[in-house]
């Protein structure tokens, strides 16, 4: 590992419409090293990304590679400065074969006509250096696992002259031993001198493969270059989240009486394959959060009892009347409402206006004979939008022009305008900025005072831990504690979660 | 508002949008999008569609402009304008239907062939003297229930069988003229209920009633479209149905009935044409698909759904109707009225997405 910088970023500033996604970040990557990038969801890690593989243009800022300073305007640029990036979707050809895939854009040919033998052996050697000479080079990528497609996008990215490789969360899709794999490859790619920027949530892996950490906040670099074994899991975690938790969090009613209604009662939920014998009441008045790993089956857990997804397995009930199975409409019919995890694409129509947005699940309230009455539309909107704060006013103003937190917010309103019973709130501050989720942890809860039964799914534990009254964790589809959130900490629920996935 | 609004077809929201970011240059849409805290009050929501719906507008005043040019008396005449409504009012009522399906996120095929199908049951020999012992309300029954019939086909294949509308209504455009020909064994029906001829050859003050008929859809489409839960529904389900499911709307009935809606509309273009013709026959309607679609998408709706504007369709047929009127009186083949055709067609959808890519770029 040479200190001389393959990579030096500077002062990069990104801004979305309404959205500052970075505000001024600094990075530098050495030869050979791994470089760890950490931050909340919502930190710009991805933008960052993007940036590095010439997906967005930075509004402001300089890059150097090697100390020269480059321009990375086309995606073809990065890439020939030998800059791979593997993102979490993977973009590969599913009918394509594994060799296409590596060669794709880079086809070996002689006068036009591909050389499908030497193509072949390529890929078979390219797979056995990442120690997986098993994965067959003729086979449509389709058809293989997520790992043995991550595999695959590494060795296009080795098929051409990689000096920088980028890793978006790797490891999300492996088990323990393709992780142990993952960082062998890694490990033998440094010592050839490679870079690896390397984004991870998970801490004890950047303990394990980094060797550098750069802290991104809100868009803004908070810390660069810190030494990974000589920096505290403790302090990173600080700069991460850069906030004393007690502080955010609404102060907590008091204990829901046992006597309050049972608002919500699910009992035997199963969804084959994903989740079993889910058990869970949720009183009115009381926020219960679930905690678990991503792909434990918490979201999943959520969509099925709002009917989203047709369960194989037991009963929901809502004021002691049982649902219909897998229906949507009756779930809402019954006072359910959904704030869902992928805002933009599963709750949002972001093209209408604001306030078609709100009354979508209520629109039979200002209808007579199908016919809207979109001045009552706009007027219950508009007291909503006013008493929710969303900035700017003006309900008439297109969804996707708003910020991650207005946006969550007309979610919320949409939910309060229907006065549902149940509130389903499935990463409710996912790319939020840290005062509106002040603003929107104190509407929840305000909201379960008033007598509504809230669950929420959160990946941060701190949040679930801040906000709800009882947690539950789960692992692998199974629900493994329940108890008060006053009486678990952070490090119990890391350990209920990792439990036998850390092997 | 709503009166300020009222001639454009799309509601404000979407002069929200198209008119801040006018200016082609991201950085300015990202200043306005940012310092919006004013209201969007004033021009920005009224210049939007309306200034596009202007375009259209000014598109067919040009046309109208060679038309007079070009054939003067022949063309600027009461009866030749009459002509001009009548033939597109038959277009006009299925792409009122269709610019419902294109918004709701689908496309329909089978449009012509549908009307085909209808225009022949409508017109057989049994169904006519059904007529004759009862009454010729009897035909129109007929040809709206087989219209309606055909979409709902459509619409419980594409909803609940999932597969694509394009694929299912190709099916349905091959089934249905294929049935019409079955049917009608090839043959030009001719209708001899006097009491159908007679009705659909009045005029109301002056107007025949085909031109009536499309205003009354037009208008009542408009009214569906922008005024309605079923248009704000469609809107929805075409922007985003994921999202629109997850609000608790039932995403597969509401495909259902938008294929229903337009197979109506066939069902009624039917018997429009019918009458103008006095035959039903295998082969009415036959490419109409592409007019229709072409009306549709020069007006303004977006194919890939979400967005569409009543106001805009109509437009879009008066403008390929007064075009092919002056290509005819000028004697022009209509292979030469194709090519116009074809111009006019790829200019709109130039344009059409380089909006697209301004909003989606915000």
């Amino acid at each position: 590992m040479t200190d001389a910088p393959l990579l030096t970023m500077r002062g990069i500033v990104k801004r979305f419409p309404g959205v500052l996604a970075l505000g001024g970040v600094e990075l530098d990557v050495r030869a050979g090293e791994v470089h760890c990038l950490l931050g909340q969801n919502g930190a710009g890690k991805s933008t960052l990304i993007k940036i590095l593989s010439a997906s967005y243009q930075p509004d402001e800022g300089e890059i150097f590679w090697n100390g020269e300073p480059v321009s990375l305007s086309t995606p073809q640029a990065a890439m020939d400065l030998g800059i791979s990036t593997i993102y979490q979707e993977l973009d590969l050809v599913p009918d394509l074969s594994v060799a296409e895939n590596i060669f794709l854009g880079h086809e070996l040919s002689r006068g036009g006509f591909s050389q499908r033998s030497t193509t072949n052996r390529r890929t078979r050697e390219l797979l056995a250096r990442l120690g997986h000479p098993e994965i067959p080079a003729t086979r449509a990528v389709g058809r293989l696992s997520p790992a043995a497609q991550q595999i695959v996008s590494m060795a296009r990215a080795l098929s051409q002259d990689t000096r920088m490789l980028v890793l978006d969360e790797p490891s999300a899709v492996l088990d323990q031993g393709e992780v142990d794999n993952l960082f062998r490859v890694i490990r033998d790619l440094t010592a050839e001198g490679v870079a690896v920027v390397y984004i991870s949530h998970r801490l004890e892996e950047i303990r394990q493969i980094g060797d550098r950490i750069t802290v991104l906040k809100d868009g803004s670099t908070v810390a660069t270059g810190l030494a990974v074994d000589q920096t505290p899991t403790s302090e990173l975690i600080k700069l991460m989240t850069g906030r004393s938790i007690e502080y955010v969090f609404p102060p907590r009613g008091g204990v829901v009486p046992v006597d309050a209604e049972r608002v919500l009662e699910v009992s035997g939920l199963e969804l084959s394959g994903v989740f079993s014998g889910v058990d869970l009441t949720v009183r009115a008045g009381e926020i219960v959060g679930l905690a678990g790993l991503v792909g434990a089956g918490r979201s999943e857990i959520l969509e099925t009892l709002y009917g989203a997804r047709r369960p194989s397995a037991g009963t929901v009930r809502v004021a002691g009347r049982e649902l219909r199975r897998g229906s949507v409409p009756a779930a809402v019919k019954a006072g359910i409402g959904l704030c869902p995890e992928e805002r933009k694409s599963q709750g949002l129509l972001l093209d209408q206006a604001i306030y078609s947005n709100i009354t979508v699940s209520s629109m039979s309230r200002f209808s007579r004979l199908g016919l809207l009455d979109s001045r009552a539309e706009r007027r219950r909107s508009t007291e909503l939008t006013e008493s929710l704060d969303v900035r700017p006013a003006g309900v008439d103003r297109l969804v996707r022009l708003l910020s991650g937190g207005n946006q969550q917010k007309v979610v919320l309103a949409r939910w309060l305008l229907r006065e549902c019973r149940v509130l389903l709130l499935d990463e409710p501050t996912r790319g939020v900025d840290v005062g509106a989720r002040a603003e929107i942890y104190a509407l929840v809860r305000s909201l379960a005072d008033s007598g509504v039964a809230v669950v929420v799914v959160s990946s941060e534990v701190e949040e679930v831990l801040g906000l709800a009254d009882r947690v539950l964790v789960v692992r692998e589809g199974r629900v493994v504690h329940e108890g008060p959130a006053t009486e678990i900490d952070e490090s119990r629920v890391l350990d209920l979660v990792m439990e036998g996935s850390a092997a | 508002m709503s009166d300020q609004t009222s001639g454009t077809g799309k509601g404000p929201d979407v002069a929200a949008v198209e008119n801040p970011l006018a200016p082609s240059q991201d950085s300015i849409s990202v200043e306005r999008a940012a310092s919006g805290s004013e209201p969007t009050a004033g021009g920005g929501l009224m210049s939007g569609p309306f200034g596009r719906n202007l375009g259209l507008v000014l598109a067919l005043l040009l046309i109208c402009a060679a038309g007079v040019i070009t054939a003067g008396d022949r063309f600027a005449s009461i009866d030749n304008t009459l002509t001009i409504l009548r033939f597109a009012s038959t277009i006009g009522v299925v792409s009122i239907g269709m610019t419902f399906v294109i918004t709701g996120g689908g496309i329909d095929l089978s449009v012509g062939a549908i009307l085909a199908l209808s225009s022949v049951w409508a017109t057989t020999f049994a169904t006519q003297a059904m007529a004759q012992d009862t009454h010729w309300l009897v035909m129109v029954f007929a040809a709206l229930a087989v219209g309606a019939g055909c979409g709902l086909v459509n619409g419980l294949v594409i909803a609940y069988g999932k597969v694509v509308p394009f694929i299912t209504t190709l099916a349905m455009l091959a089934a249905a003229r294929g049935l019409a020909e079955i049917i009608s064994e090839r043959r030009t029906q001719i209708v001899t209920v006097d009491g159908f001829k007679d009705f659909f050859s009045t005029d109301v003050l002056g107007v025949p009633l085909l031109v009536v008929i499309f205003a009354v859809v037009s208008v009542a489409g408009w009214v569906l479209f922008n005024r309605t839960t079923f248009g704000r529904r469609t809107l929805a389900v075409g922007g985003n149905p994921e999202a629109a499911r997850l609000a608790g709307i039932n995403v597969n009935l509401h495909t259902v009935l938008l294929y229903v809606l337009v197979g109506f509309c066939c069902g009624l273009a039917a018997l429009m044409l019918v009458s103008r013709t006095t035959t039903g026959t295998s082969t009415h309607g036959f490419m109409m698909e592409l007019d229709v679609i072409a009306a549709v998408v020069i007006g303004g709706t977006l194919l890939t759904g979400g967005r569409g504007t009543i106001v805009g369709t109509v437009l879009g047929v008066l403008i390929f109707a007064t075009l092919g009127n002056v290509f005819t009186l000028n004697n022009q083949d209509t292979s030469t009225q194709a090519v116009a055709k074809g111009l006019i067609i790829v200019v709109a959808v130039l344009l059409q997405q380089r909006l697209a890519r301004r909003a989606s770029s915000t």
